[in-house]
């Protein structure tokens, strides 16, 4: 089950000089990034620094202005999003974007959708094959729920669910669309202490089941307890690359996050 | 949460409850010709406009978009069947041949003004579906010169009615004693459709497709980025909104037996839009209330104003007609301000207008 097994060695993802540009705003400029299959990357660096551009980029919501992407071994579809997720990404947003007035198991369902086949006639007349895929998206949904600890609240609407099940939920629907590369936008955003350490858990799960991870955060003892490697962009740039504790250590790093030039090393 | 029929858990039971209802709707018009003609066409039309409202509640009311142009898919219909089936071009072709074409026809016109509004939203989308509907009367109004298509602002006359061998829908016969006329007639074709419009309704909402639909109406971003393919499936709904509309237009022309650019109006889009808010959007029951009451109400209005006033003054003190339009705006007013997501809204449309804490479900 493990993606690094069936293509060893050559990464995942591999974008090349990625930039995009809205009017006069340089949003990214020129960004690389190899991503190894059952990894999982960090993209951190202060606000405005481009991490959600490129989600968006990456995902198909954004066409980037020049650049390409590289995913399992054949270019993305730049700027069509439902087939980045039919390729095998999947991703969560930063302002939770859940289907605000369905039960948690319709979002989860509605995640089936790139996996699933039933069109019309088959809607129409539900033959046995019809009926055989619904009862298997009914059955995965659930599973999905359970898997991230929300199997109990499977029929509340999700507007209702408090903050971070509502992310949790976010991240049940991503994984029904079973990707390769599950791309998190903050996903311990206003999580407490123990709703983090919840949420790490769920990620190295994920993980495990062989899926790589690129996550956005800013909770920097996430980042440095989940990640094998992190990115650092600051003004759209690339300005760090490499193992938690060495980013936390570059100068370039420290003088973005502070604004100031590095006058020491944390570590 | 979709619905989905209820039957009780005995397959036999089932049955004869399903057996039950088709009696009861049988009995329909021969209990209303006890009271008058006038009624049965009240139904029939009544009917029509269950089909249109169901139509325009698969654009609206599941994929969210607004659309006030859904009439110009009724005239396509009627068109077709009318130009298939009249001394205009003396093709008079089966209904069997004109009324799938009208289908079809509304179908591909869904899709054709469709497809420039496919980035707009709101307000926008109401705008530009309004101008396509008025696009699609003018030209039925106009396409009469210089070839005479459409015959223009006097419509098409001596349209064929429903026939099967010889058995006409529009001539009053007697059969097993019993006395049957054309409204009567066309009143089990007009249910019969009716019903399968129904079911193709709740299986399209409670599937894929169905919570596709549900999913970009909620937030269109979020669905494409959980890989569906956002223009096919709100093309899909337009053209299977459409293709409802055109049905009902069909059978329109072929029971008035006349039609002209005049019934494709923008305030026809208008009321089928109210009725599928009046009733609850999104909720197939609801809309279905809202067509029956929407399209009863004024009826029963004009046969009552007139006792009223005499009970009440001793005389007619306002012309009915008048008073007609001015209760039923009333009484439009009244529902939308008692009940904002309709008369019987569907849960998700309840969910999305209640005021409520971001309370914790357990």
């Amino acid at each position: 089950m493990n993606a690094a097994a069936h293509s060893v060695r050559s990464p995942l993802l591999s974008a090349r000089g990625v930039s995009r540009r809205f009017g006069g705003l340089q949003a990214l400029s020129e960004v690389d990034l190899d991503i190894e299959p059952g990894e999982i990357r960090g993209l951190i660096g202060p606000n405005g620094a481009g991490k959600t551009t490129f989600f968006n980029v990456l995902t198909g919501l954004y066409r980037p202005s020049s650049g390409s992407i590289l995913f399992d071994g054949a270019p993305l579809p730049a700027g069509v999003p439902h087939l980045v997720a039919a390729r095998g990404i999947a991703r969560t947003f930063q302002n939770i974007r859940l289907f605000a007035n369905m039960s948690a198991v319709e979002n989860v369902m509605v995640g089936r959708h790139a996996r699933t086949r039933s069109g019309v006639l088959g809607a129409v007349l539900r033959g046995p094959g019809t009926r055989a895929e619904e009862a298997a998206i009914h059955a995965r949904a659930h599973a999905l729920l359970e898997e991230v600890g929300l199997a109990r609240h499977a029929n509340a609407i999700a507007k209702t669910l408090p903050y971070g099940d509502q992310r949790r939920l976010e991240i049940a629907r991503a994984l029904a669309t079973e990707p390769k590369l599950l791309a998190l936008d903050e996903p311990a955003a206003g999580m407490n202490a123990s709703e983090t350490v919840e949420l790490k858990k769920l990620l190295l799960a994920i993980r495990e089941r062989g899926i790589t991870l690129l996550l956005i955060e800013h909770d920097m003892r996430l980042v440095m307890g989940l990640c094998d490697r992190v990115l650092v962009l600051d003004h759209g740039e690339r300005i760090a690359e490499g193992k938690p504790a060495e980013v936390q250590a570059n100068p370039a790093v420290i003088a973005a996050y502070l604004g100031v030039p590095a006058q020491g090393t944390a570590a | 949460m979709s619905t989905r029929p209820y039957f009780a858990s005995h397959p036999g039971q089932k049955w004869v409850g399903v057996l039950l209802i088709a009696l009861a709707l049988a009995a329909v018009p021969f209990a209303l010709a006890a009271v008058g003609q006038t009624w049965v066409r009240v139904v029939n039309l009544a009917l029509l406009y269950v089909m249109l409202s169901l139509g325009l509640n698969i654009v609206v009311g599941f994929a969210g978009l607004l659309d006030l142009g859904y009439i110009a898919f009724y005239a396509v219909g009627a068109y077709a069947y009318a130009l298939l089936g009249s001394p205009q071009f003396d093709l008079h072709l089966p209904f069997w041949v004109s009324l799938p074409i009208g289908f079809v026809a509304a179908a591909v016109f869904g899709v054709l003004l469709g497809t420039p509004t496919l980035k707009l939203r709101g307000d926008y989308l109401a705008i530009v579906t309004l101008g396509f509907g008025e696009i699609i009367r003018i030209f039925l109004n106009n396409l009469n010169a210089p070839v005479n298509i459409t015959n223009g602002p006097q419509g098409i006359n001596l349209v064929d009615p429903l026939k099967i061998g010889g058995f006409s829908f529009s001539k009053t016969e007697v059969i097993a004693g019993l006395s049957l006329t054309g409204p009567m007639k066309y009143y089990y074709p007009l249910m019969l459709l009716t019903v399968v419009i129904i079911a193709l309704n709740l299986r399209l909402q409670d599937s894929r497709i169905g919570r596709a639909w549900e999913a970009i109406r909620e937030d269109e971003t979020a669905a494409a980025a959980m890989g569906i393919n956002t223009r096919n499936i709100k093309l899909l709904a337009f053209a299977m909104g459409a293709s409802f509309g055109g049905l009902a237009g069909g059978l329109f022309a072929s029971m008035q037996g006349f039609i002209s650019p005049e019934s494709f109006s923008l305030l026809e889009s208008v009321s089928v839009l109210a009725m599928v808010v009046l009733g609850g959007m999104g909720n197939i029951a609801g809309v279905i209330l809202g067509a029956v009451l929407l399209t009863g109400l004024p009826e029963f209005i004009r046969f009552t104003v007139v006792p009223v006033q005499q009970w009440v003054f001793g005389r007619v003190v306002v012309d009915p007609e008048a008073i007609r339009m001015l209760v039923f705006g009333l009484a439009l007013i009244v529902v939308m301000l008692v009940r904002p997501a309709g008369l019987w809204p569907s849960s998700i449309r309840k969910r999305e207008l209640a005021t409520r804490p971001n309370e914790v479900s357990t």
